[in-house]
């Protein structure tokens, strides 16, 4: 497919590596030349300068062989004005990402009226994955799947789990009923375990399984799940912003420290219900005067990373149950991975994995749609929902005659509403919903799972 | 440095280079040059056997620098030719070593300077090689290895960047995969179109694919001793048509392919490469009228040595040696100038000549008005201040290894216009240059030492220096570097 992606800043540059990576011919426009430079020396992309919203440029982009705009420049206006300006010129796709709240109902007029395909809004649903893991503060990544009625449930095994120095096809039912394992990662490790998998302890481990078992599996396993009732959180920007909402909702107190002024009196007026803060995140006196060891949960979601970093290596030992860390630049990566941090969101992942499934979905015409993708473990592992088409070629077939590719695990099937996990004797039938998980990356169908 | 990569890319250079050594010992044996045949028989399979031997096992570690790159590329070509001079030595026809390396060098760097006195003698096979590199290397090793091994991010552009002339390389399409298969193609359509006009304007066959080699390549290699000279005026002109089209940036092809003819017309490079063209071929035409019988063939000899030169191909029809001064310098600042950049020809590329001018000009009025911002522009964009540096600098080490390499070459006691010259015409990729290395002379005559000096030079000018130089630089093989 050919893309052109407007806004060459952490989340366009993410994007630019990753649909390269996958075989799309990317072109990326951006008003300055020198970051421009940068991304085309390090991914097979080609860059362009120039404003986006203007169409000479976007034609010189080669915008009349477009398939998918994304625009993903700083400025929300910005943002739709590329997507309309590309939709009057080529009647291709388009995704915008948009931030500030005012629009948050606008949506649909956006979809509607201006012809943008897909509104992404990485703060929010990055907010949203940090309110699922206060819920379920023992898990250190939760992503969910149709619709929020299955979870992929991420944890490190704690010392005495009754999971240490057994086989999980040894495993009591009473553990392994109703999840189903899917990723382990040892030392940096990441391997897809059968049923000859020894558990030990520190395994970063994912299993899938219903919302409604996850908290009892967990408690099973060893680890507390204890409830978030306090949650103090640093930076109130759009995603503090978003985060406190869904909170309050639920019932839990928020303390916002916010060292901005009149964003502090802003947020009084959007969330009255929390207690504003206005002050430095960085000062620690001031965490010890509002009581950081008296809460559950800290999140520090400042715009800087190594202020996110630094807080929540300070309020670690401090906070009762959990620490969210927001972390932007995925070239940290390696750095992070050896920090003993407890759960990192990335809100540029978000946004890739959303527009990721969006061009895969696009680029396949087989009939077995992807409804959801995920990268686990920095991108070596993904896990992807299908819904399986009529044309699928192992409709009906039990899944142990079916040729599947190696490392790969059909991990659960839901059928008419119900979700269960398959065994060998269980078949895919069209219209089932698929979730995938495996070490093979770029699967754009359900067919690709198939040995050829 | 990653040299498990460098070691795999040089595997795959080998590998093509057996591939493409299936042309002359076709040629070989279409001719029944026995000797031959079997010479490049056994050259094919000692590439073949060591390039499937180092490509079998893929390196993990895919992941190229700019320096990985710089260096890979000089490496290639400087095992292109090494092993592309075997065949010269075990057919005899060029006895010692350095010498084949020479003529190989000088094939792929398309320069087409040569060492042989009677060109003639050769084998049809060798002939047909010497003439094939030009083409191969016009165009460029690493630009067709691209075509073939899986890129996965960016850092793959070093390789075009190092290989490719220009000061601002830039791809066609976003994937550099597609830009290389694009460049390919468009490099094949023009040649074929050659071929089917020079085999419609009556040359032998044999003759038509070395020379439209030679002329794609800008490379300057003939077959017969007197260059082009004894073929038809219609052959003539049809080669210097080419030869002018070949020193056109592909880019402008590329354009008229996508028919975007505004943008392929507002490419100021294209435009004031054809208007020196013009420009030289009518004052040489003038100077030189009284030398020939006709107009038709002063106007002919003008514009076949004004091509030939600009584009650094290096062909010529007559000895220009004889020519009047005004003529000579006219073709030794074109030797200089060299044709479009992203063509296939040497030089130092109209494209950096413009940037230098308009630097230049914009510094004198920087000195009328120091308070002056203004920004270089080309085709209508603001160049980056660094691209603009990086020509600047490229100019001076430019003029450096020049002086060098003539200090070096004068150690031979010939004329000072020899000496020169001779730099010049294998730096700039030409070929002939004047008086001891002129038209009709050749480089036999130079000392060992004066023929690694120029060796490097082609190297060097086809390269674009700084892979070259990075190549010698001790710092790049320490280990902790």
């Amino acid at each position: 497919m050919q893309i052109i992606i407007v806004g060459c800043g952490k989340v366009g540059r993410h994007l630019a590596m990753q649909l390269a990576q996958e075989g799309h011919s990317v072109t990326v426009i951006d008003t300055n030349g020198t970051v421009l430079k940068k991304v085309t020396e390090i991914y097979d992309v080609m860059g362009v300068t120039g404003n986006g919203t203007s169409i000479g440029t976007l034609k010189d982009a080669g915008l009349a062989d477009t398939d998918l705009l994304i625009a993903v420049t700083q400025s929300d206006e910005v943002n739709i004005l590329c997507c309309v300006m590309a939709r009057s010129g080529n009647k291709c796709r388009t995704i915008a990402r948009v931030r500030d709240p005012i629009y948050l109902t606008e949506q649909s007029f956006f979809l509607k009226e201006l012809g943008i395909s897909m509104v992404i809004n990485p703060e929010r649903a990055v907010a949203r994955e940090m309110a699922a893991l206060l819920r379920l503060p023992s898990a250190v990544e939760i992503d969910t799947f149709n619709k929020g009625r299955i979870e992929m449930l991420s944890f490190r095994v704690p010392d005495n789990s009754p999971l240490i120095g057994k086989k999980l096809r040894e495993l009591p039912a009473s553990i392994s009923s109703s999840v189903l394992f899917c990723v382990a990662e040892r030392e940096n490790e990441v391997i897809i375990p059968d049923g000859d998998f020894i558990t030990q302890k520190g395994d970063l481990i994912s299993v899938i399984t219903p919302p409604t078992t996850g908290r009892d599996f967990f408690r099973r396993i060893g680890l507390t799940v204890g409830e978030v009732r306090d949650v103090m959180i640093v930076g109130g920007g759009e995603i503090g912003y978003y985060l406190t909402k869904r909170l309050l909702k639920d019932g839990i107190k928020v303390k916002i420290v916010e060292k901005d002024r009149e964003r502090c009196e802003e947020l009084c007026d959007l969330v009255p219900e929390a207690t504003i803060l206005y002050g430095d995140g960085a000062d620690m006196n001031l965490l010890r005067e509002e009581h950081l060891d008296r809460m559950d949960a800290f999140v520090a979601v400042t715009n800087m990373d190594e202020e996110n970093i630094i807080l929540s290596l300070f309020a670690k030992d401090k906070v009762f149950s959990k620490v969210i860390t927001k972390i932007s630049h995925s070239e940290l990566g390696e750095v992070i991975r050896n920090m003993d941090l407890d759960s990192v969101v990335n809100p540029m992942e978000i946004c890739a994995e959303t527009i990721l499934t969006y061009a895969r979905a696009m680029n396949n015409s087989m009939g077995s749609d992807i409804e959801a993708l995920y990268l686990l473990r920095e991108g070596r592992v993904e896990a992807m929902e299908f819904i399986a088409g009529e044309k699928f070629a192992g409709n009906g077939i039990p899944l142990q005659q079916l040729k599947l590719k190696k490392n790969l695990l059909i991990a659960g099937i839901t059928r008419n509403g119900n979700f269960f996990i398959p065994r060998g004797a269980d078949a895919i039938n069209a219209g089932d919903s698929v979730i995938i998980v495996s070490v093979h990356k770029g699967f754009e169908t359900l067919d690709d799972i198939l040995e050829r | 440095m990653n040299f498990r990569m460098i070691g795999y890319v040089l595997a795959l250079v080998l590998k093509v280079e057996g591939f493409l050594m299936a042309l002359p010992l076709l040629v070989a044996l279409l001719y029944r040059e026995n000797r031959a045949a079997i010479v490049y028989l056994i050259c094919l399979a000692v590439c073949l056997v060591v390039g499937f031997i180092g490509t079998a096992r893929k390196p993990k570690n895919i992941t190229f620098y700019q320096k990985d790159g710089f260096i890979t590329v000089s490496l290639a070509w400087v095992v292109l030719s090494l092993v592309g001079a075997i065949p010269f030595v075990m057919t005899g026809e060029i006895p010692r070593y350095i010498d084949a390396v020479f003529e190989t060098v000088s094939g792929f760097t398309t320069t087409g300077a040569s060492i042989l006195s009677n060109v003639e003698a050769l084998s049809h096979a060798s002939l047909f090689w010497r003439s094939f590199s030009h083409w191969i290397g016009g165009m460029g090793v690493l630009v067709f290895i691209l075509m073939l091994i899986p890129v996965r991010d960016g850092s793959h552009m070093f390789l075009m960047k190092a290989e490719s002339p220009g000061p601002d390389v830039s791809k066609f399409v976003p994937k550099l995969k597609s830009t290389a298969v694009l460049l390919y193609k468009l490099y094949i359509v023009i040649t074929v179109a050659e071929m089917v006009a020079l085999l419609i304007a009556r040359m032998p066959v044999f003759d038509t694919l070395c020379l439209t080699f030679g002329t794609a390549g800008t490379g300057g290699f003939a077959v017969l001793n007197s260059g082009i000279a004894t073929y038809t005026a219609a052959q003539q002109w049809i080669i210097t048509i080419f030869m002018i089209a070949f020193g056109v940036n592909f880019t402008f092809y590329y354009y008229l392919l996508c028919r975007n003819f505004r943008a392929a017309l507002k490419m100021e490079e294209v435009r004031v490469y054809l208007l020196i063209v013009l420009a030289s071929i009518a004052v040489i035409a003038v100077n030189i009228s009284g030398i020939f019988a006709t107009t038709a063939e002063t106007v002919r000899q003008a514009a076949f040595q004004v091509g030939s030169i600009i584009t650094t191909t290096g062909y010529s029809t007559t000895d220009f040696n004889l020519w009047p001064s005004l003529s000579k310098m006219i073709l030794v600042v074109l030797m200089f100038l060299g044709p479009c950049a992203g063509s296939t020809g040497g030089g130092i590329k109209i494209s950096r000549v413009i940037i230098i001018w308009k630097s230049a000009r914009r510094e004198l009025k920087n000195v009328a008005h120091p308070r002056t911002i203004s920004k270089v522009k080309m085709d209508g964009h603001s160049l980056n201040e660094e691209t603009v540096r990086s020509v600047q600098v490229y100019l001076c080490m430019y003029v450096i290894l020049f002086f060098i390499s003539v200090l070096i070459v004068s150690a031979n006691g010939f004329s000072f216009e020899t000496n020169v010259t001779a730099v010049a015409a294998t730096f700039n990729n030409i070929g002939p240059g004047l008086d001891m290395a002129g038209p009709a002379a050749n480089y036999l005559a130079f000392n060992p030492l004066s023929k690694i000096v120029l060796i490097i030079d082609m190297l060097a000018g086809r390269l674009e220096i700084l892979p070259i130089i990075l190549m010698f630089m001790p710092s790049t093989w320490k280990k902790r570097d």
